[in-house]
């Protein structure tokens, strides 16, 4: 490992420290800022977020090596930690930390990405359902309660089934395609109580349009519950991808992807157990990370805590 | 006489009740009419259906469960509103006929700024620009009396007062320069003072924009105040409709004769009136099963069998012009009867 990789870890390190810094100096103005950070895992999760992020945003400059590289494919195989090459390297002598670092890329994508398509899904389905009730409301449910109550893992299984090598699009797809069910509850909830407020009335007596009143007046009033979800969410979705890929049918083999990885490294695990222990560290602690800020935000954007 | 501005004949809402399918005549059967410039006032208990009537006009009942049944009609200048397909209720709603509700503090988004809200109808309405209708909110602060205009109107709606709030909804409400103001007991939830205020700004925008107003209260005080026209009503009915002057003077109706004496008076020293406040016996009943007969009579002191057997259809006075005082009462065919039997 090279001096501009070392220069570059401690680079995104310090980015990392500076955001988390600004972040608290922001949140100290309002009161919910200050309960965000009251919370004692709430600086460090925001850290883990905001430097696997830089990292995975500035791969290229971290990484010692390119992630596919195969350098000694005989002598290099399954190497320890050395200086050289700090996480070790795996079967095909690939450099871990290198892979660990092209694969926060993706992992962290796919949960951003996937939980958008899921939030963007469930927000949508549950807002039209309990504002415009009637049959939709029922029509929809119903469907989510099917939705709900397929194992998730099986369906996607089943489209890689049918589409053999699915691309990392059609996988961020899947994922969101399959997991906005839980989403559209909660925001129907909260729109069914929304729609009964006299803003809500007002609105209407002002003469806005059923879409109006659902993107203006509800949905705007729903985003504190729907953040803290799409936050708790997002690692969820990450392990799901982690489970596919070591399954072999997510991200597919030469793209690293923290799963994928950790299959990698699964047949070494008594010689060579840095292989798979990495990724793994890396998936659990990013996970707990998004949960502490999640729990965070959830207290921080309660609105039934705020003062006036 | 002028043509009304709008007209109600026989509004009949009701709703489904959850169990057993019962059916609450909130509204059974109101009919009046609202002249251009002119206050008319509705009073009455609550329960009474008055705010019903006033949703009913701009077709706020949620339906389910509510619905305004056929053979209602409510004419806005020559336009049946019952009839009318939902684009073209929207033009209406806010540009010509425009409301404000009870509780300013929760009628307005928490999420979004008071001059956002005020420009909405004027976005909606006139497809205004952002930068004019930023100055149009502004222009409207102003006129509705809010201190400091350029800056409140950044302000969001947690950082007002109740009194401002109101001040806020009534400068929604008038940004389209609507020809009718429904405001649903628009004071209700204020102190007296800010109450006096609020009155009086309605008062003098009536007076600037020329509008109609139907004032919905159950304060007799503020219709006295206010109103040029009263409608009183009853369990979902109009039992009596006259000139403020008139209705004061020569209350007929015995319901109408309970809230006057329900209300304290300043010129009458509280001994001389045997030291209690009167009060009229009961409550209202419930709207899924209104008294046979005439629906007062339970509660009224004049009460016969005719009353409790046949209901009185709205009759008129005799008092003035033909049609200005009318009452819903069979006192008015036996008025010997109106020495109370206790």
């Amino acid at each position: 490992m090279n001096v501009r990789a070392w220069l570059a870890l401690l680079g995104a390190v310090a980015v990392a420290l500076a955001a988390v810094g600004e972040a608290r100096r922001l949140a100290a103005r309002g009161s919910r800022g200050r309960r965000f950070f009251r919370h004692g895992t709430a600086s460090g999760g925001l850290f883990v977020l905001a430097f696997f992020t830089t990292v995975a945003a500035a791969a290229p400059l971290v990484a010692p090596y390119p992630p596919s590289s195969m350098p000694e494919i005989v002598a290099l195989q399954n190497a320890p930690p050395s200086l050289a090459h700090p996480l070790g390297t795996d079967v095909y002598s690939r450099d871990v930390w290198s892979r660990l670092v092209y694969g926060a890329r993706v992992s962290l994508g796919i949960g951003a990405l996937a939980m958008l398509v899921a939030v963007t899904l469930g927000a949508a389905a549950g807002a039209v359902a309990g504002y415009a009730r009637r049959w939709v409301d029922p029509v929809l449910m119903r469907l989510v309660d099917v939705g709900l109550s397929m194992p998730r893992i099986f369906v996607l299984l089943m489209v890689v089934a049918l589409w053999e090598r699915l691309p990392v699009s059609a996988l961020v797809l899947v994922i969101g395609l399959t997991g906005w069910f839980g989403t559209s509850r909660l925001v129907r909830a909260e729109v069914l109580s929304l729609r009964e407020r006299e803003f809500v009335a007002a609105a209407r007596a002002l003469g806005a349009r059923p879409a109006r009143i659902i993107l203006r007046h509800v949905l705007p009033n729903v985003a504190a519950p729907l953040i803290v979800s799409a936050a708790l969410g997002i690692g969820s979705v990450m392990l799901l991808e982690a489970s596919l890929s070591f399954l072999g049918i997510g991200v597919p083999s030469p793209v690293p992807s923290w799963g994928n990885m950790i299959a990698d490294g699964k047949d070494h695990l008594a010689t060579a157990p840095w292989t798979s222990l990495f990724p793994g560290l890396a998936i659990a602690i990013v996970v707990m990370a998004l949960n502490a800020v999640g729990d965070a935000l959830r207290d921080a954007l309660d609105p039934g805590q705020e003062t006036a | 006489m002028t043509e009304p501005l709008l007209r109600v004949r026989d509004l009949k809402t009701y709703f489904v009740t959850e169990r057993g399918g019962g059916t609450a005549r909130a509204v059974d059967g109101v009919s009046f009419d609202v002249y251009p410039g002119e206050t008319l006032g509705i009073v009455g208990e609550s329960g009474c259906g008055k705010t019903v009537t006033s949703l009913s006009i701009l077709r706020l009942i949620p339906e389910p469960p509510g619905h305004i049944l056929s053979g209602s009609l409510i004419e806005f200048e020559g336009r049946n509103l019952l009839t009318l397909r939902p684009p073209e209720l929207r033009a209406i709603r806010g540009n010509e006929v425009a409301m404000i509700f009870q509780e300013p503090m929760t009628s307005l988004n928490p999420v979004f700024t008071v001059g956002d809200q005020i420009a909405e109808a004027a976005i909606v309405h006139q497809r205004l620009p952002r930068k004019q209708a930023r100055a149009r909110a502004i222009e409207m602060l102003r006129l509705v009396g809010i201190p400091d205009p350029e800056e409140r109107v950044d302000h969001y709606p947690h950082q007002l007062s109740g009194g401002m709030s109101q001040r806020v909804m009534i400068a929604m409400a008038l940004v389209c320069h609507p020809k009718l103001l429904i405001a649903d007991e628009p004071t209700t939830a204020l102190d007296v003072t800010i109450q006096a205020q609020i009155l009086e700004l309605l008062d003098r925008l009536q007076a600037e924009l020329g509008m109609a107003v139907l004032l919905i209260t159950h304060d007799l005080g503020i219709v006295a105040g206010t109103s040029d026209r009263v409608v009183v009503m009853y369990a979902g009915q109009v039992v009596e409709t006259a000139a403020t002057p008139e209705l004061f003077a020569h209350p007929l109706h015995p319901y109408t004769e309970g809230l006057m004496a329900a209300v304290p008076r300043i010129d009458t020293r509280v001994s001389q009136v045997r030291g209690r406040l009167h009060t009229i016996p009961g409550q209202v009943p419930a709207a899924s099963g209104w008294p046979a007969g005439c629906r007062f009579h339970p509660r009224c002191p004049y009460a016969w069998d005719r009353c409790t057997a046949e209901e009185p259809p709205l009759l008129d006075a005799g008092r003035g012009e033909p049609g200005s005082h009318a009452v819903r009462c069979w006192l008015l065919t036996e008025p010997r009867r109106r020495t109370p039997q206790a």
